[in-house]
């Protein structure tokens, strides 16, 4: 097993050299930063704007494969180079990065670990009342698109707050500012905080995410050898979980790797309605500004933790399936 | 597993499997699931309101009414009006119509491509497999909403197909992975292999045993992928990376709604209650689908809708009987 994962490992890192080159050339070559520095009031000398260009490394009269050897010999260095403002990338990845992370991380295990025992749940109880209770929410929650559902959550908190007075449930930032008291009011604050972005970006993960291990789990439920297990003694409980659950979460294990994918959309539609100054903020931001280097650095990040992600999922896999560790 | 071997071995020798008897079953189980039937209605209501509405009105989508700028519902204006006077209804029915056009079409092509990519790579395996997986891996490494975004400059003006073509192209690759995962343990099943040694060729194979085994999957993620196709035009348009002004769709009006909804409810929940409306219909219909296409479905428990046995098996055609 160690050396089907060493394996991955090799082609992960394959991938991300050539995922990077890829992400550096469309993006240098698809954002105008000239533009941005002619449209400056008072408008700039042609000389100006192309002194400044080549000094953010972003001058589109330098080819791009030059302006690409300059980026990645930073990265070897751990420079991610200069934001359209003159400021450092590095700094601003720094203080964003954990924000993020906070909310990916919480957002997509509770989806995941609510959705797979939802579905599972829902498929051995198919069309009981509990199954159709289920569905009717995961459909709903299914049909939200993410910013939707942060919207109307946020709705639903100014409504909160216009209702009783003040604020109930905070709706802006990931932290009263100048906040006062100990440890436990700073955690508590987080954690209210937290609860809006988490739950608009965990429901639906939980939607989807049952859905199809309902389905999975479905297409397992017919099969012979879980009539075999039972057959031979084991209860129904025991043949569902061990038999049953464990080859139908097979095909999640993929689902689960590029659902971070979608996560990391939805977290950036999460950050910009809530306010939480995280990559998914940044990025939007830096599209708008057409700051080549700033939205490379989020493409990174991307690319970081979906790889990441995706090894997790290989080796849960492994773990599961063991005809894949001869494979 | 004897059953399936006679079926191919019927397949095989040129017998039609009737087909025409397995849609019948499957229409006719469709028609019994409530929700698919709702969902049918719902959907048929809604295209009924995107094509039609239009001509409901006497107002112009893009005409304003200075008369009457942010006014709430009334006779006149149905779901009210924008802060530039202009009709909310014949904007809404508008923007369904392009986003119901995106949604559609998303899902065909992405769904197509999908399976075919995601069955081969897991079909042929070896160097077909290897160069297939990387470049969907390589696509899927970025998000679709960063690439989308950051190519959405270039594409200001090229209209909204262009559009819907970069949505297919960056929505396939997930699909594409459980299509093949699905098609690798499926290749080493009797039938498949009793299917090769009878010389039937690879696309065939692929065309006859895989892809109908992995139909419930692919129908579920079809209708998702419509729906999820419409709320990705939605939330890149909120975010102005989509369909541009003056064209509307849902994703421009709940742009343009979002941040008065506290205080003008009408510019953002006509929006938005009808993309969540849509995409549940298209849901409920997919998995009415996926239920009446489920070809264990004869052995299955449903204590709800028992119809008796026997019809069944008689209507079921006989390779998608399980024994």
């Amino acid at each position: 097993m160690t050396r089907y994962l060493a394996g991955r490992l090799g082609y992960y890192a394959a991938l991300l050299t050539a995922a990077v080159f890829l992400s550096y050339a469309l993006t240098a070559t698809a954002l105008g930063p000239r533009a941005y520095f002619e449209a400056k009031q008072p408008r700039p000398s042609a000389a100006a704007v192309d002194r400044q260009l080549t000094a953010l490394n972003l001058n589109d009269r330098t080819p791009v494969a030059e302006r690409f050897g300059t980026w990645a010999n930073g990265l070897l260095h751990a420079d991610l180079g200069r934001t359209i403002h003159g400021t450092a990338v590095n700094e601003e990845f720094g203080r964003r990065i954990w924000v993020s992370l906070r909310l990916l991380l919480v957002g997509s295990l509770l989806g995941m670990l609510l959705g797979v025992a939802a579905g599972a749940w829902s498929a051995v109880r198919q069309y009981r009342l509990s199954d159709r209770l289920l569905t009717v929410l995961s459909f709903v929650l299914l049909s939200t698109p993410v910013f939707l559902l942060a919207l109307l959550l946020k709705n639903g908190a100014i409504a909160a707050k216009d209702a009783a007075g003040h604020e109930v449930i905070p709706f802006t930032g990931y932290e009263t500012p100048n906040l006062a008291g100990g440890v436990g009011t700073h955690l508590a604050d987080w954690a209210l905080h937290l609860l809006l972005p988490t739950l608009s970006l965990a429901l639906g993960g939980l939607a989807t995410y049952s859905r199809y291990q309902r389905a999975t789990m479905l297409d397992v439920l017919g099969a012979d050898y879980l009539r075999t297990a039972e057959a031979k003694g084991l209860t129904r409980g025991r043949a569902l979980l061990k038999h049953g659950l464990r080859t139908a979460i097979i095909p999640m294990t993929t689902m689960f790797a590029y659902a971070f994918l979608g996560l990391f959309t939805g977290a950036a539609f999460t950050e910009t309605i809530f306010g939480w100054h995280g990559m998914g903020e940044w990025f939007i931001q830096a599209v708008n500004e057409q700051d080549v280097n700033s939205v490379v650095a989020v493409n990174l990040f991307a690319a970081v933790v979906v790889l990441a992600a995706g090894f997790l999922a290989d080796a849960l896999h492994a773990a599961l399936d063991p005809r894949v560790r001869t494979a | 597993m004897s059953a399936e071997l006679v079926a191919v071995a019927q397949q095989s020798t040129g017998e039609p499997p009737a087909p025409r008897g397995r849609w019948r079953l499957v229409a006719a189980r469709l028609a019994g699931s409530r929700g698919a039937v709702a969902g049918l209605a719902v959907l048929g209501l809604l295209f009924l309101l995107a094509f039609a509405g239009p001509y409901l009105t006497p107002w112009d989508y893009t005409a304003p009414d200075y008369a009457n700028l942010r006014q709430p519902p009334s006779a006149a204006h149905w779901f009210g009006t924008n802060g530039l006077g202009q009709d909310v209804f014949a904007q809404t029915v508008r923007g369904l119509q392009k986003s119901l056009a995106i949604g559609l079409l998303v899902a065909v092509l992405s769904t197509g491509l999908a399976s075919l990519v995601g069955a081969c790579a897991g079909y042929f395996g070896g160097w077909t497999d290897r160069v297939l997986t990387f470049l969907v891996d390589l696509l899927l490494i970025f998000p679709a909403f960063l690439v989308l975004a950051v190519l959405s400059p270039r594409l200001r003006g090229s209209g909204w197909i262009a559009f819907v073509l970069l949505l297919a192209v960056f929505n396939w690759m997930i699909t594409a992975r459980v299509v093949r995962s699905m098609t690798r343990s499926l290749r080493e099943r009797e039938f498949v292999a009793a299917a090769r040694y009878m010389g039937v060729g690879p696309f065939r194979i692929i065309w006859r045993h895989v892809l109908p085994n992995v139909s419930s999957f692919l129908i579920i993620d079809a209708t998702v992928t419509v729906g999820g196709a419409v709320m990705s035009e939605a939330a890149l348009s909120y975010f102005g990376f989509g369909v541009r002004p003056p064209d509307v769709s849902l994703g421009t009006l709940l742009a343009a709604g979002a941040g008065d909804a506290p205080v003008f409810p009408w510019l953002f929940y006509f929006a938005a209650g009808l993309l969540v409306l849509f995409v549940l219909a298209v849901n409920l219909v997919g998995d009415g689908l996926r239920d009446a296409l489920d070809p264990t479905a004869a052995a299955g428990r449903r204590p709800r809708r028992t119809r008796p046995r026997r019809t069944r098996s008689t209507d079921t055609p006989s390779r998608r009987s399980t024994p």
